[in-house]
């Protein structure tokens, strides 16, 4: 009886022994082939230290038997020295950068496959050398786009320059700036201007302190006070030359004083909260918002509603624009801000840099519709050739640091 | 000479409701939800889900690499997302490893160690489950920098240890190391730098979560460059109601965005209520205008 | 000479970085980071002037007995408070040899019980700002104010009970018109459509104003003669 379950029972363990030899491949445990064309060369475009490597695949690797898990990388400063391990790139993998070296100095690498079963034979590469380069390629499409922009631009402010009329389309907030000092001034209220919390290295600042010389020297010609409370040390100092400026320039020096910018604090919160106390008390009956902000845009507008006051903003912070834009009289929005220092000055070489700014706009308008009709063809219709070109002009704009 | 006054009526009054009586009402808005423990679940909407499924799809023993891009201004929406993937990644059995490109970012990952790694995973243990790396500045330099050699920048934890102790250390070379990049971030460097430094050049799976005004500018990486945004206060809500249909046990567990949700929803319908309001009192306004002329 | 020099010093420093930007040679590697720097250094110590002014601001209001004066003696008494505890790290437990924030200092403890709840209270100001200029902004006076209005309205509702109950009944084939979905595509189709064009403005008007101010056109910042 015991003889005749063990016998039953063997045949099923028979066929588990079968099913499990054929499932288990017969190389399980063997080294795998070693990848080809293992090549080490210098880091194109870099700061030097850096070497970059490449090779072919293993056939073994998702192909053949496909049993390389990784590939190892050793280093030597000579082919026939000790080489230590410097990196386990994983299967699939063909590229590596090995950083942190010395300029000038000769490596030599080796590379071979990893298995469950072992490394496969080497493969050597080198010697090769880091050193700095002096053009940065990655960035060659950069500046290709850079020399076009600047190009129009030069050619409009030579235009400019040269006394050529150029147009530029009306900017409802900035022809409301004289209106809103007028305003200041018949109700006899201050003129309150906030050039963003930011400082002198951001160029919004720099493009509100300029439209603050423009407004100071209205103020100074219609005797309305100026406000002009500040959250950096720097566009403080930079904010009362202007303003001294303006006021000579328009005759009345004798109108200026230090007092008219002052800071506040760095802290945003703290500023904010000082020129809301600011609007309260002395209500001013116009108020400027022209630079960077952040969290505090809407917090300054309503308070600036709540008194009645006209205000004029203008920011390059997209996600502050819609804030201003539903709270404030007028809105510059972003580009007009940095138009408007040209606007209000009406200097023909300024004026041209906008119109050669609108040149470059229009080169992305057009580089943008063919890219989309180019990339949207290419979904319909499946064709190869224009889904290429759609990856071109994609590739041609992409920035590779 | 007569006085004339000028008399409103209702619906004039009612389109030139004094700002004191909405601050009013935004003020009992906020509070009621607050002092009633007022507690919402909102379901995952499909950019939230899948960030949530590819964490789930992870094998215990995955390496997560979290970046503690905010600051305490931020906290209120930032750290409850903070919260969920710690909690999310621990039930799954995978490895923590945090870092900050923020100089802020560090007491952001201390209070988080202290309020949920402490308390909820006493049995996780540093330096092989978790392990704090402290802050690195250079942005997206630093970045940059970590996608070729991980231990160049981090060759201590924030407490100044040797990296090379913990033994959940052991092969990190690279960021292409990790499985998954999860940036909590308000702000540059943030969740943009992580996707455009090492998510698209290194080809590993990022995902995160910011506050709900950056938001908008990171759903066009979503699907093919992030597998997933949490945005603002609502999606790290969403995260948590998805953890609580996983993971029943979070049911009855602090969950902080949830709770934080019930003012906002409030809030939200006090607006929406007022700007139906103000149109309503202006349609009928201008009919009558109309009419007039 | 007072502006010849700093326009001199605007275009070489300009022209430099920008062509350090295509060179990864020394010395033009990292140049920007490494001016970056320089600038920060500079405006440290022109805090000293800012912090200056506000002293002088404040004193003279109080010595001239100006309006409000007395709170002027309070923002006077809260500077040096906090520089004098952060300074002189009262009541840190190592003493000078510790963090200025460390344990038990003084410094800290107005920093968490003062500073920052005075700072979350001007940031939660925005909640009641935003119902009031949403009540002022959103009213359908034109065809764009209408749209704007209706994307408003769907985006808040989006996280309400409300937002779930207008729509969820929708069938299939219309469950991309769901509050929800509707919300997403908002914001990720038209939204980031309108914010990458003015993003394209701004960079354009960044270059064509830092071209102004290097090449000297733009003036305006540096005063006069």
């Amino acid at each position: 009886m015991v003889t005749i379950g063990i016998m039953r029972h063997l045949g099923t363990v028979i066929a588990l022994l079968a099913v499990l030899a054929i499932a288990t491949p017969v190389w399980a445990d063997e080294v795998p082939l070693a990848p080809s064309d293992f090549r080490a060369f210098d880091s194109p475009s870099d700061h030097g230290g850096g070497i970059d490597l490449k090779w072919q695949r293993s056939p073994d690797d998702g192909a053949g038997r496909n049993i390389v898990t990784a590939y190892e990388i050793s280093r030597s400063a000579t082919p026939e020295g000790e080489f230590s391990q410097v990196a386990w790139p994983l299967k699939g993998v063909t590229a590596y950068s090995d950083n942190g070296l010395t300029d000038g100095a000769k490596y030599y690498y080796r590379i071979a496959a990893v298995s469950a079963g072992g490394l496969s034979d080497q493969v050597s590469a080198g010697p090769a050398v880091a050193s700095q380069q002096w053009f940065n390629k990655k960035r060659a499409n950069l500046l290709v786009v850079a020399c076009i922009l600047v190009f129009a631009i030069v050619y409009y402010i030579y235009l400019g320059a040269k006394g050529r009329d150029l147009h530029i389309r009306r900017i409802a907030g900035l022809e409301a700036v004289g209106e809103a000092v007028g305003r200041a001034t018949e109700m006899g209220r201050p003129v309150l201007f906030i050039p963003g919390i930011q400082d002198m290295d951001n160029v919004q600042t720099v493009a509100g302190i300029t439209i603050l010389g423009e407004i100071a020297k209205m103020t100074a010609q219609y005797e309305t006070r100026l406000e002009v409370p500040v959250s950096r040390s720097i566009v403080m100092s930079t904010g009362r030359e202007t303003v001294r400026q303006a006021y000579l320039e328009a005759g009345r020096p004798d109108l200026y004083s230090d007092d008219m910018v002052h800071y506040i604090t760095d802290e945003q919160f703290g500023y904010v909260a000082a020129v809301d106390g600011i609007m309260v008390r002395e209500r001013p009956a116009a108020c400027f918002y022209l630079g960077a902000f952040f969290a505090e845009s809407l917090i300054l507008a309503e308070t600036g509603s709540s008194i009645g006051a006209i205000q004029v903003a203008g920011t390059a912070m997209p996600t502050q624009i819609p804030f201003f834009v539903a709270a404030c009289d007028y809105t510059l929005i972003g580009e007009e801000l940095f138009a408007a220092s040209a606007y209000l000055s009406k200097d023909k070489k300024m004026l041209g840099s906008i119109k050669g700014q609108d040149a470059g706009k229009a080169v992305a308008m057009v580089f943008i519709i063919v890219g989309v009709l180019l990339v949207t063809l290419a979904t319909i219709s499946g064709n190869h050739a224009v889904s290429r070109a759609g990856e071109w002009i994609k590739n041609l704009f992409a920035l590779r640091m | 000479m007569a006085d004339e006054q000028v008399k409103l009526t209702l619906v004039e009054k009612l389109g030139r409701v004094d700002r004191r009586i909405i601050f009013l009402l935004m003020g009992v808005a906020v509070l009621i939800p607050l002092l009633i423990h007022y507690t919402t679940t909102i379901p995952a909407s499909p950019i939230v889900q899948d960030l949530f499924d590819k964490v789930e799809s992870l094998p215990p023993g995955s390496k997560v690499l979290i970046s503690f891009d905010y600051g305490p201004a931020t906290a209120p929406e930032n750290q409850p997302m903070a919260t969920s993937i710690t909690r999310h990644c621990f039930e799954k059995g995978l490895r923590i490893y945090m870092i900050s490109l923020w100089a802020t970012g560090p007491r952001q990952a201390t209070q988080l160690i202290e309020d949920i790694i402490t308390p909820e995973f006493p049995g996780k243990v540093y330096g092989t489950d978790w392990v704090d790396l402290g802050f690195k500045a250079g942005g997206q330099g630093l970045i940059n920098t970590l996608l070729s050699d991980f231990t160049a920048m981090y060759t201590t934890d924030v407490n100044g240890r040797a990296v090379t102790e913990f033994p959940m250390m052991a092969g990190i070379k690279s960021l292409r190391a990790f499985d998954l990049i999860y940036c909590v971030g308000s702000g540059q460097p943030g969740n943009k730098e992580w996707i455009q430094f090492a998510g698209d050049p290194g080809r590993i799976p990022v995902g995160g979560g910011t506050t709900a005004v950056m938001a908008p500018q990171l759903y066009p990486y979503y699907p093919k460059q992030t597998v997933g945004l949490l945005g603002g206060l609502q999606g790290a809500a969403e995260y948590e109601a998805a953890l609580m249909v996983k993971y029943p046990k979070y049911r009855t567990m602090s969950r902080v965005a949830s709770e934080k949700m019930g003012p906002q929803v409030s809030a939200h319908l006090v607006i929406a209520a007022f700007i139906i309001l103000g149109n309503v009192t202006y349609l009928i306004e201008r009919r009558r205008q109309k009419k007039r002329q | 000479m007072k502006r010849t020099i700093p326009l001199l010093i605007t275009f070489a420093v300009g022209l430099i970085l920008i062509i350090a930007m295509f060179i990864p040679h020394d010395p033009f590697f990292d140049m920007d980071r490494n001016f970056s720097i320089f600038y920060d250094v500079i405006a440290v110590f022109a805090f000293i002037l800012g912090g200056g002014n506000l002293l002088r601001v404040h004193l003279n209001k109080v010595y001239l007995k100006r309006r409000d004066w007395k709170y002027s003696i309070v923002t006077v008494g809260g500077f040096f408070l906090m520089l004098l505890a952060g300074l002189l790290k009262i009541g840190v437990t190592e003493g000078w040899s510790g963090n200025f924030q460390g344990t038990g200092s003084l410094f800290k403890y107005l920093y968490d019980c003062t500073f920052q709840p005075l700072q979350s209270t001007m940031f939660s100001l925005l909640a009641f700002f935003v119902a009031s200029a949403s009540y002022r902004a959103f009213r359908a006076k034109t065809i764009e104010a209408s749209i704007l209005l209706v994307a408003a309205f769907v985006i808040l509702v989006r996280p309400t009970p409300l937002g779930y109950y207008l729509t969820f009944w929708l069938p299939d084939p219309l469950k991309f018109l769901t509050i929800s979905n509707l919300s997403t595509w908002i914001l990720a189709v038209p939204n980031m459509v309108g914010q990458r064009a003015i993003m394209i403005g701004i960079a354009l008007g960044i270059v064509s104003t830092s071209l102004r101010l290097i090449l000297g056109i733009e003036r305006g910042y540096l005063g006069g003669e």
